[in-house]
């Protein structure tokens, strides 16, 4: 069989389209992470109740896309620090496996309360993103796709610059590497854990947006959370740049095994992927190695 | 108030059942799980026959996640090897029911082995999250693996015979589903009076001292794993002669969250935990249900969001739980027992 070249080029293009998103996402899920030692499993849920708040105030109340986009990106900012102050804090220094079936319970509120108000059907978001199709040399890629990974790589080149100047990030990544000492030098480290989840939530939200203008809106759009949590392991839980790469590469994995195996083996191929390194290198690619003391 | 229970042996005070109240009591409940076949219907019969199901798919997952600390949400997945297993042995073999449910255990608890493998180099969530691999790895050969399987159209399993009576009825199932149910939470129960039970303990306790204890950490996690997929195994075999049919959507990831959510209700780390948020989770969807007919009247639509409220619900009882009571409804029934235990003097 001769090689299509140009078929494994737009695929791979689109592959690394939505590893973009995945990368978001998966951004949203390490700042908790990092902030906190939270395994948010409602990290998918986050995303589509972004999206869902996006639909709400642009098709129901038929406001400005970018209106509504702010609105939803507020609503998930409220959601995450109503959700830190009155569930994840409560639970700090429970076991991890209790924390991690909290956020597990929150999920599966969250699905509840869309279908309630939203009912469980498919939508479809207003269309806001250009239409034009992007040629890359001779392979095309679905703009919606396109302009969703740039939009992606915008919003994570900010937040690698936030992390790295602003004062919020710094304060941020002292609370992740020592918790006692970020105390002592007068850091408050419960705001760090609000800041946390408001700022995570508000980028899975906008993650939800852009994945629900590609593929449209359901109640089982969480689902988008299991590959991302293939994206953290893969990457290593508490790395930004582990879940950038590794977002890009299981996007890219999930596309090549989708256009040449077929549609089914795509779960199967990004979790044999996940299974491979976590025989290999436990702590992910880039994740630090914890080392336990007696 | 509870006096003269003194122990004279160690044994005797290691024993299952230390008071003769508690056997009194013990040999109540038999009785009563005896006699209740004859006094319910047919939807109360199915209901219990589901919840037995439940229960020993939970204590099976309690042994792994309660008893030894690794969290496994790879469950389900195991009860479809032991459906598959069992509806292949009947509908191809046609070996005998208890054959049948020994082999979908033992098949279930070699797969579950494999999958266990992963927990020697990492553990806590990321044992978590490669036992959903397992989920995903296990649905794909279900779904693909068409010539033992069929595929996505599923199997369909005759019903269980036993001495040549057909047991197609939730009447008859009852008198195969009870019985071993009670004879495996015995044999759990006992487990943890034995020196691979402890074992189990030691290792959910930190691991690391327990290796320097001298237990081998290999050995004991996938004996761990084995006899949870084993217990898994036999639940999804009964699962296959109760409904009938056997598909690869039978054992979805969300019915591992169910059993996972049953044990943190019910109270990880006990028998009684197990079996308590094992019934209490099969029966809320029931008992929701029953309170939409009641407000039917006043709110028409209450039908139609069932199924959500019946989401949220789920979700609501395991953040509650996990908030006002970690340790579960078992901790609720020691204290009403240790009420009664001291009563009329206060606690």
């Amino acid at each position: 069989m001769e090689m299509d070249w140009l078929l494994l080029a737009e695929v791979s293009l689109a592959g690394l389209g939505t590893g973009g998103l995945y990368a978001l996402t998966a951004l949203a899920f390490v700042i908790i992470y990092k902030a906190t030692r939270v395994v948010n499993l409602a990290i998918g849920e986050i995303l589509m109740l972004g999206a869902y708040a996006f639909f709400g105030l642009a098709a129901g109340w038929a406001l400005p896309w970018w209106v509504a986009a702010l609105g939803a990106l507020a609503v998930a900012g409220v959601f995450g620090a109503v959700v830190e102050r009155t569930i994840i804090r409560p639970m700090l220094g429970e076991s991890p496996i209790s924390v991690f079936m909290v956020t597990v319970g929150l999920g599966s509120m969250l699905v509840g309360v869309v279908e309630l108000i939203w009912t469980a059907d498919p939508h479809r978001l207003p269309e806001f993103m250009p239409n034009t199709p992007i040629l890359i040399g001779d392979a095309f890629l679905a703009p919606k796709i396109g302009y969703g990974f740039m939009v992606a790589a915008a919003v994570i080149a900010v937040f690698v610059l936030l992390f790295r100047f602003w004062r919020g990030g710094v304060a941020l990544r002292a609370t992740a590497s020592d918790q006692a000492a970020a105390y002592s030098v007068g850091i408050n480290v419960p705001g760090v854990f609000s800041l946390a989840w408001i700022v995570a939530c508000m980028v899975a939200a906008g993650a939800g947006i852009l994945v629900g203008s590609i593929g449209g809106i359901s109640s089982t759009m969480g689902v988008f959370g299991l590959s991302v949590l293939v994206v953290v392991i893969v990457g290593g839980l508490d790395s930004v740049p582990g879940a950038l790469v590794a977002g890009l590469l299981v996007g890219l994995v999930e596309a090549l095994a989708g256009a040449y195996l077929g549609g089914e083996f795509k779960l199967l191929a990004t979790f044999s992927l996940l299974v491979a390194v976590l025989m290999v290198h436990p702590y992910g690619l880039f994740g630090t190695r914890e080392i336990e003391r007696l | 108030m509870r006096i003269a229970t003194a122990k004279e042996t160690y044994a005797a005070d290691e024993a299952l059942f230390d008071t003769a109240v508690q056997r009194v009591w013990f040999a109540i409940l038999l009785a009563a799980l005896a006699l209740f076949p004859f006094l319910a219907d047919q939807y109360w019969l199915f209901l219990a026959g589901l919840a037995a199901i439940n229960v020993i798919s939970v204590t099976g997952l309690n042994i792994l996640t309660g008893y030894t600390g690794l969290v496994s949400l790879g469950q389900a997945a195991f009860m479809g090897v032991g459906a598959y297993t069992v509806a292949v042995m009947e509908a191809r073999l046609g070996t005998p029911v208890l054959l049948n449910l020994l082999g979908g255990g033992l098949v279930a608890a070699g797969v579950g082995m494999v999958f266990g493998l992963p927990s020697l180099r990492v553990k806590g969530l990321y044992l978590a999250i490669a036992t959903i691999a397992a989920s995903f790895i296990l649905h794909f050969v279900f779904a693909n693996w068409t010539s033992v399987t069929r595929g996505v159209s599923g199997i369909n399993v005759p019903p269980a015979a036993f001495f040549g009576m057909a047991l197609d009825t939730p009447f008859k199932l009852y008198w195969l589903i009870m019985p071993i149910t009670v004879l495996l939470l015995l044999g759990a129960a006992n487990l943890f009076r034995t020196r691979v039970g402890r074992a189990f303990i030691a290792v959910r306790d930190r691991d690391i001292s327990a290796e320097v204890l001298g237990i081998p950490l290999l050995r004991t996690k996938l004996t761990s794993f084995a006899l949870a997929s084993f217990y898994a195994g036999v639940a999804g075999g009964l699962w296959a002669y109760f409904f009938r049919v056997v598909t690869p959507e039978s054992f979805p990831l969300l019915l591992s969250i169910f059993l996972l959510a049953a044990i943190i209700v019910g109270g990880m780390g006990t028998i009684l935990g197990g079996i308590l948020g094992a019934v209490f989770m099969t029966l809320v969807p029931e008992f929701l249900k029953l309170l939409v007919g009641f407000v039917t009247p006043v709110w028409p639509d209450a039908a139609v969001h069932l199924s959500p409220v019946r989401t949220v619900v789920f979700g609501a009882m395991i953040v509650g739980f996990l908030i006002f009571e970690p340790q579960g409804l078992a901790e609720m029934w020691r204290r009403t027992r240790r009420f009664f235990h001291l009563w009329p003097f206060k606690t």
